[in-house]
């Protein structure tokens, strides 16, 4: 026996590769929904495992330092490293601003890290590490800089000497990593105006301005302008130790907040994907059934343009299985020509989105399966109709 | 070879009702008819006499609603249906020409024949082998790996004979198989009927208004009103 619904396809290949173009958009715009959704879960992600942290300690009562501003002051990592457990404990600051490049404002997050601690930027992808104290910078490679160029934060010019990839704030912004001293520098850094009318009225305080102390006035001037705080201590644990154990201890000697990976999971990924899951999930259902409507719409053209063959074939004797077999097949290749044609311009035009876009294989497995399912169902109108048919048509009047 | 005991196709007082009440319709009442194995008569008969009714009837496509109807001295109606799977029927043992030839356009010329074998269970090479054996006979192998569609009018018949004559059925029903041909070659549709039914012992009833064909039947059933007569 020969394939009915194959020699069908063949012979009005047009239509099916027109409507499976067609078909096959739709289904890019669905697998790059539930990647643009996969990404957005992934930045999140992807900013804690950078981290390279076990315990993230943080101001008390935020929940710092990515969903709540957190500030602490920068000695506290060195009690948080006399204890059990801790085998390294880091200050890192966080702050989201704009640079120009080329022209051109950017939104990024300036992370300040001490070399070869936890919160560093994990392995380039070009160039070095920061090796100076200051005035060098490692940038995610979605900044758009390249080695060499200066980047300018706040007053002060950093020479970018390595490219990171994957870095990324959850919101998506490419981060750039700066020396902590810098960094802590221009987060709490004031305007030139602001620190001279801040030292006029220092100086204004005859509690500071002593004639017969001299250098107190400068000492006092000079703590207001500089900032001894940080946002997060990041800390990492001794192999064998219980990250919960060594946080719970943490918080309850420190007076500070302290959480786990898992509490950092509940408090940036979890809250992320409960809200835009149903956004995006109602999304995919609305598209899924825009799809059947489609399928069946066109599955049952197609069918009714063949009444009078189908009343022929049940005439001479074809069963009805067989013409079942047909439709549903011609429906599935159908869905199988819009899923490669979606499965190819999803995974083209992916990098064209300004926000990471995370194609995962299994998303793809489930989205075959669900056309597959799809076009069974729209298959079923069209069927319905074929059975229908009365052989005794074919004889006509 | 014409045999009187056993006629290929038997009808006896067939009738047939359409509807119920008021608006039936009897559009067979009381056919009787006996065509022999290798006999091509002609069914004649004014529009709606009943003709494509007798047709479907013995096409086994729309139920009778009384009589008898045998083939090869089976019966295969009485009263009620005596066989069960009346596709199987229709596969084996029925051809059917139409007016149009209705091809199959997605499959090309031989596997328009060779569906018939196929469906019966043979494999693709011996249905092909059948189908261009049959399309040789009625000389339109030539156009075996065409398109239906990019065949003339006369060549889609004789396809469409061809593909009645697949598995070599005992009986061919043809609804007027020469009305859209012209005359040469409506004759010529007509001699190819009756080579095959010489050929195969086919019975073939052809129904037709078709003046240019009828003088060549050496037997008409003429029907009227739902009644045959013999001429
Ligand atoms: N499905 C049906 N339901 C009701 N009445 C029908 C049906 N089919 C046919 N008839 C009626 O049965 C009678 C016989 O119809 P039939 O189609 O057999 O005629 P015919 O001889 O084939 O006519 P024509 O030469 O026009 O094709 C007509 O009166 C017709 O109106
Ligand atoms: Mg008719």
């Amino acid at each position: 026996m020969i394939s009915l619904a194959a020699r069908d396809i063949a012979h009005s290949w047009s239509k099916y590769v027109f409507t499976g173009i067609g078909l096959g958009l739709l289904i890019g715009v669905t697998l790059s929904m539930a990647g643009i959704f996969r990404g957005m879960v992934d930045d999140a992600q992807v900013l804690l495992r950078n981290s390279q942290a076990d315990v993230w300690v943080v101001q008390k009562d935020t929940q710092g330092p990515y969903a709540e501003s957190s500030s602490l002051p920068d000695d506290v990592y060195r009690s948080i490293l006399g204890m059990p457990g801790v085998q390294q404990a880091a200050n890192v600051t966080y702050f989201t601003m704009q640079v120009q490049h080329q022209g051109k404002d950017i939104r990024v997050m300036v992370v300040g890290f001490k070399p070869g601690q936890p919160g560093a930027p994990p392995s380039l992808v070009a160039g070095r590490h920061v090796t100076r104290s200051h005035y060098e910078a490692v940038a995610d490679v979605k900044a758009g800089f390249k080695l060499g160029e200066k980047i300018r934060i706040r007053r002060n010019e950093y020479t970018i000497v390595g490219l990171s990839q994957r870095t990324v704030s959850s919101g998506g912004d490419p981060m750039v990593f700066i020396p902590l001293a810098d960094a802590q520098a221009a987060q709490f850094q004031k305007d030139n105006d602001a620190i001279v009318s801040g030292r006029e009225r220092t100086a204004a305080n005859p509690a500071f301005n002593r004639p017969n102390v001299p250098g107190l006035l400068e000492a006092v001037q000079m703590s207001q302008t500089t900032s001894h705080n940080v946002n997060a201590v990041l800390v990492q644990v001794r192999p064998g130790w219980d990250a919960a154990q060594v946080a719970a201890d943490i918080q309850r000697w420190k007076h500070l907040q302290a959480y786990t990976y898992a509490d950092m999971e509940e408090i940036s990924v979890k809250k992320l994907i409960a809200t835009s899951a149903k956004q995006i999930g109602l999304f995919l259902v609305i598209l899924t059934i825009v799809s059947t409507a489609i399928v069946s719409f066109i599955i049952y053209t197609m069918t009714l343009g063949k009444i009078r063959e189908i009343a022929v074939l049940k005439l001479i004797g074809t069963r009805n299985s067989t013409i079942a077999w047909m439709i549903l097949q011609e429906s599935i290749g159908l869905g199988l020509v819009g899923f490669i044609i979606g499965k190819t311009v999803s995974t083209l035009w992916a990098p064209a989105f300004p926000k990471y876009v995370l194609l995962l294989p299994l998303d793809a497995v489930l989205g075959l399966l669900v056309i597959v399912v799809v076009c069974t169902l729209a298959s079923v109108m069209a069927i319905r109709a074929a059975l229908k048919v009365d052989p005794a048509e074919a004889i006509g009047g | 070879m014409a045999d009187n005991t056993t006629p290929a196709i038997e009808l006896r007082g067939l009738r047939k009702r359409y509807g119920s009440g008021d608006t039936a319709v009897d559009a067979l009442k009381g056919v009787d008819m006996r065509i022999a194995p290798g006999e091509v008569v002609g069914l004649v008969g004014p529009s709606g006499s009943g003709k494509s009714t007798l047709l479907k009837c013995l096409g086994a496509v729309i139920d009778p609603t009384a009589g008898q109807m045998l083939l090869g001295g089976e019966a295969i109606f009485d009263e009620v249906w005596k066989v069960k799977d009346l596709r199987t029927l229709r596969r084996d043992r029925i051809g059917f020409v139409f007016q149009a030839p209705y091809l199959i356009p997605f499959l090309d010329v031989t596997d328009n024949v060779a569906l018939l074998p196929m469906l019966a269970g043979k494999s693709n090479k011996d249905a092909r082998r059948r189908a261009l054996e049959l399309l040789e006979a009625l000389d339109v192998a030539h156009r075996a790996k065409a398109s239906p569609s990019l065949l003339s009018g006369g060549e889609q018949q004789r396809v469409s004979i061809a593909r009645a004559l697949a598995n070599n059925p005992p009986i061919i029903l043809a609804d007027e198989p020469t009305a859209p041909l012209d005359s040469e070659r409506a004759l010529g549709v007509v001699k190819i009927l009756n080579d095959m039914a010489q050929q195969h012992q086919t019975a073939i009833i052809v129904v037709t208004h078709d003046e240019k064909i009828i003088p060549t039947f050496k037997r008409i059933y003429h029907i009227r009103d739902g009644k045959t007569y013999e001429e």
